[in-house]
């Protein structure tokens, strides 16, 4: 494998199905879960805000006026209202809160066997602890006047803790997944994209041949490089990647043809490389032979 | 220099030809497999024609030899790509079917939680002695000098009980209905108490000690207070009031703390499996009784935030204590259900 794409396999893992096909799931960076968690807390905490407000106006409409003993009903709803969340979204059908959906990622089962019911409960009573005891210990605290610098650091410290293990495993597990053997993998939705190859039917593209020495210069790493920037349509990149390859294969070309030489390259050398392939022999990248 | 080029060309066109027709041909089939999964995940599998559900696993498998062959032949990245994603999808949806919520909560109140409480049998009772220990020592040093329970009971806690207080404060402590003072204390206690029962749990992974030390710690507590009643003759009031929802609650916090001891013992003695294996499984029964104790808690709250302001006789206190005492052991120790098919 091409050494520029290492540091993307260290995320990746296999998983085989029982058909017999190696899937290889890429599990979800720290920095993503981190977002899929603001985002749950912050249409939680939305839920709380709305469901406290229309308790309360319900109620003056209602004529109580002695609040208190609610209070513990409304602590309880609280907690059930996170829980529930957090569990039965991700008990679903795509294993994912809506905060996850959004950036693309979802619950499995690290074994690969379906995720169960326990698991998604044990790995979010966990999240109880892991994160929402300390905070709320210091609110609790806070609220009643007892708050001391020493708890609340204490509680900070603690949730920091928690939140950083994923940093420190391998599989990038929070204590709940580690107990629940879940882990958290990117399952994004893709849409097919159009080939490119298809493209060279362009006839500013069709002009352009190439000898076999030409279509030699590069493997499979550059050609994979070279499809992300004619799919990312940046006039000014495609320019210098034009420029670049054209050096390296001897051809002079004009900045108004870039893309046009680059669709024809990336096709024939494509079709070079494919052929190479099915022959058996995968050119990895341009040190390849 | 000629030669060479069109040759490349036309052998190049040849394969290009191949993989494009095998896009071509397999295309519509990738198509209807997104399409199935997208209606699947968003709805419930019922609303899919029987034809189409039977056509799922067909299409999930087509999709999986489209990407052999498409690994194996194809260098087009957001091809691969686009079918590794679609496989993962038909993988989870298909692999990743288990019971339904509803089925797995009946599961659980059925079968389910009693079986991880029996499991937990030998902690439970370690956990119950600790804590009558805890409530021993914590009567027996409030006794032999009294400085000691300011020391045991937070102060915000005590709310003005304590060995000074006077008998009529104490009295009217327990049977008052409704003052402002009680409700928003029966809060602070049902907050105290799940945090408390999740410690008692959380904590358990540090080889079970700082769980021991909270049981202790929790009996001290009420040993402490239990002294002061006690030492005014107020003991079997005290029972009462607290036997009401304590019954539950403490039984509740009994349990959370075997589920912890339990995860805390098997990571420092694993047996046979690996200690993350280990943790993982008694992770798994731990949990189950986590999800009950919550419920405990809850009723727990309940009784707390009802019961107590509005029964204010010893008797019907103690029935009601006992009664809950005697429906959780009967639930837990005594009923089973049965499993249709295997026992």
């Amino acid at each position: 494998m091409a050494t520029a794409r290492r540091p993307a396999l260290a995320t990746i893992r296999p998983l085989i199905t029982p058909e017999g096909v190696d899937l290889r799931i890429k599990l979800a960076d720290a920095g993503t879960r981190a977002a899929a968690f603001l985002l749950d807390v912050v249409f939680i905490a939305t839920a709380a805000v709305v469901i406290t407000i229309v308790a309360l106006f319900g109620l003056r409409g209602l004529g109580t006026g002695e609040l208190q003993p609610l209070f513990v009903v409304w602590i309880i709803l609280i907690f059930f209202l996170r829980n529930v969340y957090f569990i039965a979204f991700e008990a679903g059908r795509r294993a994912a809160t809506p905060g996850k959906r959004i950036v693309g990622i979802r619950v499995a089962s690290r074994n690969g066997a379906g995720l169960s019911v326990d698991q998604v409960i044990a790995r979010n009573l966990m999240r109880e602890i892991e994160v929402f005891l300390p905070l709320s210990i210091i609110a609790a605290r806070g609220g009643t006047g007892v708050a001391d610098t020493l708890t609340t650091i204490f509680g900070l410290v603690w949730a920091l803790l928690f939140s950083l293990f994923p940093l420190f495993n391998r599989d990038r597990m929070r204590i709940g997944d580690l107990l629940a053997g879940t882990w958290v993998v990117e399952a994004p939705k893709r849409t097919l994209m159009e080939d490119l190859s298809a493209r060279q039917q362009d006839p500013v593209a069709k002009a352009f041949q190439f000898s076999q020495v030409q279509l030699d210069a590069y493997g499979i790493a550059e050609l994979h490089k070279l499809e992300e920037v004619l799919r990312r349509d940046d006039y000014f990149a495609q320019k210098a990647v034009a420029e670049t390859i054209g050096r390296k294969i001897g051809m002079k070309i004009e900045p108004i043809d870039s893309k046009a030489f680059l669709t024809a390259y990336y096709g024939e050398l494509r079709a070079h490389l494919e052929r190479k392939l099915l022959l058996g022999n995968r050119k990895a990248d341009k040190h390849d032979r | 220099m000629n030669a060479p080029v069109t040759g490349n060309a036309v052998r190049g066109n040849a394969v290009r030809q191949s993989l494009a027709s095998f896009r071509r041909e397999r295309e519509a089939d990738w198509k209807a497999l997104e399409a199935l999964l997208a209606r699947v995940e968003k709805r419930a599998p019922r609303t899919l024609s029987e034809e189409e559900l039977l056509s799922l696993p067909v299409l999930y498998r087509s999709a999986l030899s489209s990407l052999s062959v498409a690994r194996a032949t194809s260098l087009d990245a957001a091809l691969v790509a686009y079918l590794e994603s679609l496989s993962l999808r038909g993988y989870f949806y298909l692999y990743g079917a288990r019971r339904g919520l509803g089925q797995r909560i009946a599961d659980f109140f059925l079968h389910d939680w009693p079986a991880a409480i029996r499991d937990l049998w030998r902690e439970t009772l370690v956990s119950l002695a600790l804590m009558f220990v805890g409530i021993g020592v914590g009567a027996w040093l409030v006794a032999s000098d009294k400085d000691w329970f300011d020391a045991i009971i937070p102060s915000g806690l005590a709310g003005g009980r304590g060995p000074d207080a006077s008998a009529e404060f104490l009295r009217g402590m327990l049977y008052d209905g409704d003052n402002g003072f009680l409700s928003g204390f029966a809060a602070y206690l049902f907050t105290h108490n799940v945090q408390v029962a999740i410690l008692a749990f959380a904590l358990g992974f540090a080889f079970a000690v700082p769980t021991v030390l909270l049981m202790l710690f929790n009996g001290c507590m009420l040993g402490a207070m239990f002294q002061v009643y006690w030492a005014k003759g107020l003991g079997m009031e005290l029972g009462g009031w607290l036997a009401i929802h304590g019954t539950t609650e403490l039984f509740a916090i009994a349990l959370a703390g075997a589920a912890g001891m339990r995860i805390g013992t098997r990571i420092a003695f694993p047996g046979e499996l690996t200690r993350m294996a280990a943790a993982a499984h008694a992770g798994r029964v731990a949990a189950t009784a986590m999800v009950g104790v919550s419920v405990m808690l809850l009723f727990a709250g309940l009784l707390e935030g009802i019961g107590r302001q509005t029964i204010t006789s010893d008797a019907t206190r103690y029935a009601v204590g006992g009664g809950m005492l005697a429906l959780w052991i009967g639930y837990f120790y005594l009923f089973r259900a049965v499993k249709n098919g295997d026992s």
